[in-house]
């Protein structure tokens, strides 16, 4: 490799948008703010792109890669030693295209959606800044470098959760946000002592080179770190039992609930175990825990998806069901599978959220979706680019969906006996899955409208053109397949089962997706039969089955839960018992105990309040003039009158 | 090496330390002597403060990396006997947390600009006298000298406390008093039974003189607790922190931003675990534990305050905790952690202090529970809060992580994993409080309080202040090694050494 990448300028260019619309953009124009915000995104995007084709070019490329490049120490003491160092991998070179890219179509979408606003320059600041540190999380050669982009992209998403600070729901869901993902980062930074501790460094290579040395080396203290990244990866990722965060997260403007709770800061979760995959390899214990955990999220999501009827609620556990795929795929080892449907996940979930964006638009603001109905006509584009990402998340032939969630399918069924049970999950969940989004896309666009003080209008084209796009790459985003996909990403994830070589493959594959093609034909036949053929029919369901019901629609009462166990009781131990009965009974008790001797110097004490400013500059001249006595006197003399002589050592 | 030539400035070497500990002192009479006409003391303490905190700064300037030993030392006879030695001098330890004093005061006296109507005369005088006094602590290798300095510190913190006292002043005054007065008692008498049986209060030897182990177990032992005892009262250590959260509540801003931490840590570091090794690897353990409880239950107490001071209050136990625990882990890299640590509180706090006192002039209370709703309102204060809270809970590129994984990953591979892990949920806890924090104080729908005044954002002296600490923040972040190389070149305890030598 000749010459510098220059990966620097991938995080920097949006942290110099941040810097200059952060500081200065409320005095700017506008169009200024745009322009800036735009460029840094698009210049970040435009040097992924100049680097990956210069390397296709180059037929050198599987060579050259990885490309480290450091750019100087960050804290080096001690025994540690990290660097800002910046890895260009496959990996990495996939993961920067999807958020770059797609993060470059959300901010021109978002000069549409936004215009209106008050703090747009707000807005794109901070967009700019998750931009910045989602591309130092990807690019992070070490895992403290990472944190540093973990803990930053969860800045950015309290901030833009946040952005309507004056509605209180979306301040808590904020700080909800925050805290919950402060409770895997904290398994996360266990997991990065026990590395220190282990492996004596934080760099992902040389982690991956110590466990190369020592093959026989597996399970025990390699289980407790990987269990560690695990609970990090679940509070970013949204999993059982840290997902509480990401329905609330809703209160956020639409844009950045596509850019950042969809498509790339809740899929770093699932990049991170990739990137650690060798130490998760180790541990057989811990790979089943990612995929029982995946799957459980996946089918636990996908019910409450049912019955949520804020469009983006619904949208919202469909990206923890769709990212418990993810995990599922990671967990049984396949993670270019996995890796795969994060990147058509990308495509598609994003494009569900924009357009859902614009069906909100067009609604002047309405989210509930017993309020749509009939918009089929009034918005077809948005119509058209949501029912081509409502096939591919359903996983229709030929969308992007159906190649990478039968990748993970595939997998899950080829991984032993427990496999069959994960894959069976995964097949109901596609289901669901198939079932939620046709009644969302009936609900929204079908029927009669049942809203008429509204007149919905198509967004303007910096929304469609981002629809539009991100539609095309929803049908065509899976056509490379996931053999391609894998063999691209071999180099760092490992090879992967190719169905086309192994025995019987083939037949169990097409097998396998005629039977998820089919589970999907069935949701939507549901779908149709409820919300199309009777309407009526979901009200007596529901009035038929009035516990299951209310169960889904309070989602399991888990907000309720942790409130209940954790919150409450942590709030009223504080205050009753730490702050009542031991700081103010034991220990202020204590001390006025013993102050009790002292009451004396209280009382002279009490002179002070005289307010007579004589009287305190003569307690200071007392006071200096005891420091004089203390320097002054003789002590030798006044000590040997005690019998204490000095100079008996020393000197 | 390009300053070498310098011979000018190199010709203030041997008595910068002087200069540096006289100034202020001097600025205090000018102070006095001067009519208190309008701001004009005020301006004669910023004045002196500038200059001062410009003359702490050629300290690390000229500080020689790699050279052992103290740096810019004077060591003079001062008095024969008892032999009391005008001894000072900066090793790696105490470089920054003179620069810190010396950064610190003029924070302090643009916070007080305006929180401070009356008296104000007597109030920059004994700033400055206060001044003067940290500077001593942290400078002085005599061990009477050190300890003139120690005393002095706390008598024009008393009296600013019962005269300026928000609420409630003498009473948090005779607390602070009887809290810290009395355990310096103890100390006194072991510096002099040190001398007694050494005829010295030089601190090189006397370190040698103990490590020979010529004196007697027993009382040395003793000896070093009362130290320890004086050291963790000033901290504070759980759970001797029973002044803190009365002292910040009622204490001027700018005093109450120096009062806990760096005087008790530092003293910590130097003068129990520098002085008494051995006596301190055999109460560890007990700080230890005392640390971890103090990192929790602080961070619990501060979740459920409903005063902002008090709030302060105990999450400076958490974060004071954090450091001791780093102290007395007892590794090379845990006290690196701790003594950077030390500054990235200490700014952070006092960024804290200044914006909450901004608050408190505005709006005349602490009461969380009556703000709500201020960021749109004052935009540049909510600004400046959020990074300061960030800063605070340890976000990643902002100074306190550093210092913070510094010390929870030494103390998880050097001391105790499952502390480190119990110490490490203060992580969680930091960020609960602290953004509930500026949720209620600056978000939610404006509140009677908010409305009642005009917008009213951030003064120039206000900005002049919190933005460079803001971007100091961000540099102590990013760049540790700045730091750190000079932290690394102390003068150690002589049992500390081994992890270290890598």
């Amino acid at each position: 490799m000749t010459g510098s990448l220059h990966l620097w300028l991938i995080p920097l260019l949006p942290f110099a948008g941040f810097l200059i619309n952060g500081l200065l953009g409320r005095r700017l124009p506008k169009a200024l703010v745009t322009a800036v915000a735009l460029l840094a995104s698009l210049g970040s995007f435009g040097v992924v792109l100049i680097n990956v084709f210069s390397m296709l070019g180059s037929i050198h490329m599987p060579a050259s890669l990885p490309v480290v490049e450091t750019f100087g120490t960050w804290i080096n003491t001690g025994a540690l030693h990290i660097d800002f160092s910046f890895v260009l991998d496959q990996l990495s070179i996939i993961m920067l295209l999807v958020v770059t890219g797609v993060g470059f179509l959300i901010h021109i979408y978002s000069v549409g959606y936004m215009a209106h606003e008050e703090g747009y320059w707000r807005f794109f600041a901070y967009m700019n800044l998750f931009m910045f540190f989602m591309t130092v999380l990807v690019l992070a050669g070490n895992a403290l470098l990472m944190f540093v982009g973990w803990e930053g992209v969860g800045l950015a998403s309290y901030l833009l959760i946040g952005f309507y600070f004056q509605r209180t729901s979306a301040a808590d869901a904020g700080k909800k946000a925050f805290i919950v993902n402060r409770i895997g980062d904290f398994g996360f930074l266990i997991g990065l002592f026990l590395l220190l501790a282990n492996f004596g460094t934080l760099t992902f290579s040389e982690i991956s080179a110590k466990l190369a040395a020592n093959p026989a080396w597996t399970g025990g203290v390699l289980t407790a770190i990987a269990l560690c990244l695990l609970l990090g990866a679940a509070g970013k990722s949204a999993q059982l039992p840290l997902y509480v965060w990401l329905p609330d997260a809703m209160e956020g403007p639409t844009p950045v609930s596509a850019l950042i709770h969809a498509a790339t800061m809740v899929t770093a979760g699932v990049y991170m175990i990739a990137r650690t995959h060798t130490l998760f390899d180790r541990s057989p214990f811990a790979l089943g825990v990612v995929a029982i955990v995946g799957a459980a999220t996946a089918l636990f999501a996908a019910t409450i998806g049912l019955v949520q009827n804020d469009i983006k609620r619904v949208l919202a556990y469909s990206t923890i069901s769709q990212l418990g795929y993810m995990f599922l795929g990671c967990g049984v080892a396949a993670y270019s599978a996995a890796i795969f449907h994060l990147m058509t996940h990308a495509f598609f979930k994003a494009l569900l959220f924009l357009a859902a964006g614009s069906v909100i638009h067009a609604m002047g603001g309405e989210q509930d979706l017993r309020k749509m109905g009939g918009l089929r006509n009034k918005i077809p584009i948005t119509f058209w680019t949501m029912t081509a990402a409502v096939l591919a998340i359903a996983g229709f032939f030929p969308f992007a969906g159906f190649f990478s969630k039968d990748a993970i399918l595939y997998e899950a069924f080829q991984h032993g006996g427990s496999g069959k049970v994960l894959w069976f999950v995964g097949v109901v969940t596609a289901l669901l899955t198939s079932f939620y989004m046709f009644r969302l896309w009936y609900l929204a666009f079908t029927g009669e409208s049942r809203s008429h003080d509204v007149r919905p209008h198509e967004s303007p084209w910096s929304m469609l053109g981002p629809l539009s796009l991100l539609a095309l790459l929803s049908v065509v985003g899976g056509w490379i397949g996931i053999d391609r996909f894998g063999s691209f990403l071999a180099p760092v994830l490992g090879e992967v089962g190719n169905s086309a070589t192994a025995p019987g493959g083939k037949q169990l594959d097409i097998m396998l997706s005629i039977i998820a093609v089919a589970v999907a034909l069935i949701g939507w036949f549901i779908a149709d039969r409820l919300y199309r053929q009777k309407p009526d029919s979901p009200a007596r369901i529901a009035a038929a089955l009035p516990t299951g019901y209310s169960v889904l629609v309070h989602k399991y009462y888990v907000d309720e839960i942790y409130a209940m166990t954790i919150v409450r009781p942590l709030l009223f131990m504080s205050k009753y018992f730490l702050e009542w009965v031991v700081d103010v009974g034991l220990l202020g008790g204590a001390a006025w105990m013993l102050a009790g001797s002292a009451t004396l110097s209280g009382a002279i004490l009490q002179r002070w309040q005289s307010g007579n400013l004589r009287s305190y500059a003569a307690w200071l001249a007392v006071g200096a003039a005891a420091l004089l006595v203390f320097v002054f006197v003789p002590w030798s003399t006044v000590l040997a009158n005690f019998g204490i002589h000095l100079g008996m050592a020393g000197q | 090496m390009a300053w070498r030539g310098n011979e000018k400035v190199n010709a203030i070497n041997p008595s910068i330390l002087t200069l540096i500990l006289l100034l202020p002192l001097a600025g205090a009479g000018l102070v006095m002597l001067l009519p208190d006409r309008g701001k004009l003391p005020a301006w004669i303490t910023l004045f002196i403060s500038l200059i001062t905190f410009g003359l702490t700064l050629h300290l690390p300037a000229y500080f020689a990396l790699g050279q052992h030993g103290f740096q810019f030392e004077i060591n003079k006879p001062w008095i024969d006997s008892p032999a009391i030695f005008y001894h000072v001098g900066v090793d790696g330890l105490s470089l920054w947390l003179v620069v810190l004093v010396g950064l610190l005061a003029p924070v302090g006296v643009l916070a007080s600009w305006n929180a401070i109507k009356e008296r104000r005369k007597i109030y920059y005088a004994l700033f400055l006298v206060q001044q003067t006094a940290m500077f001593g602590v942290f400078i002085s290798l005599d061990l009477m000298l050190y300890y003139g300095f120690w005393e002095l510190s706390l008598v024009p913190m008393a009296i600013l406390i019962a005269m300026y006292g928000r609420k409630d002043g003498p009473k948090a005054a005779i607390k602070f008093f009887l809290f810290t007065f009395i355990p310096s008692a103890p100390l006194l008498v072991a510096i002099l039974w040190l001398y007694a049986r050494t005829g010295s209060f030089n601190f090189s030897d006397l370190q040698v003189l103990i490590a020979s182990g010529s004196l007697p177990a027993t009382p040395l032992a003793w000896v070093a607790l009362a130290f320890l005892l004086a050291f963790a009262v000033k901290v504070p250590v759980f759970p001797l922190h029973g002044w803190l959260a009365d002292t910040f509540s009622e204490a001027p801003v700018a005093l109450a931003m120096v009062v806990a931490g760096k005087l008790g840590l530092y003293s910590m570091l130097r003068f129990h675990v520098g002085l008494f090794p051995d006596q301190a690897r055999a109460i560890a353990p007990l700080l230890i534990a005392l640390a971890v409880i103090g990192i929790l239950y602080g961070a619990c107490l501060a979740l459920v305050q409903r005063d902002f001071w008090r709030l302060l209050a105990f999450a400076a136990l958490s974060h004071l905790s954090l450091i001791t625990l780093g102290i007395y882990g007892l590794t090379f890299t845990g006290w690196n952690g701790a003594i950077y640590q030390i500054l990235n509180h200490e700014t952070i706090d006092a960024s804290l202090f200044v914006l909450l006192g901004v608050l408190e002039i505005r709006y005349a209370t602490s009461q969380i529970a009556s703000y709500g709703g201020l960021a749109n309102k004052i935009p540049r204060t909510a600004t400046l809060f959020v990074i300061t809270s960030l800063a605070m809970i340890g976000l990643p590129m902002l100074s306190s992580f550093v210092g913070e994984f510094l010390i929870l990953s030494s103390t998880f591979t050097g001391v105790s994993r499952g502390l480190a892990i119990a110490a490490t949920l203060g992580v969680i806890l930091s960020a609960a409080y602290m953004l509930w924090l500026v949720q209620r104080i600056f978000y939610g729908p404006q509140g009677a309080l908010a409305a009642s005044r005009p917008p009213d954002d951030l003064r120039i002296g206000e900005s002049a202040v919190l933005w460079p600490l803001a971007v100091l923040m961000l540099v102590m972040g990013l760049a540790p090694s700045l730091w750190m190389r000079t932290i690394e070149n102390r003068v150690s305890a002589i049992h500390i050494h081994q992890e270290g030598q890598r």
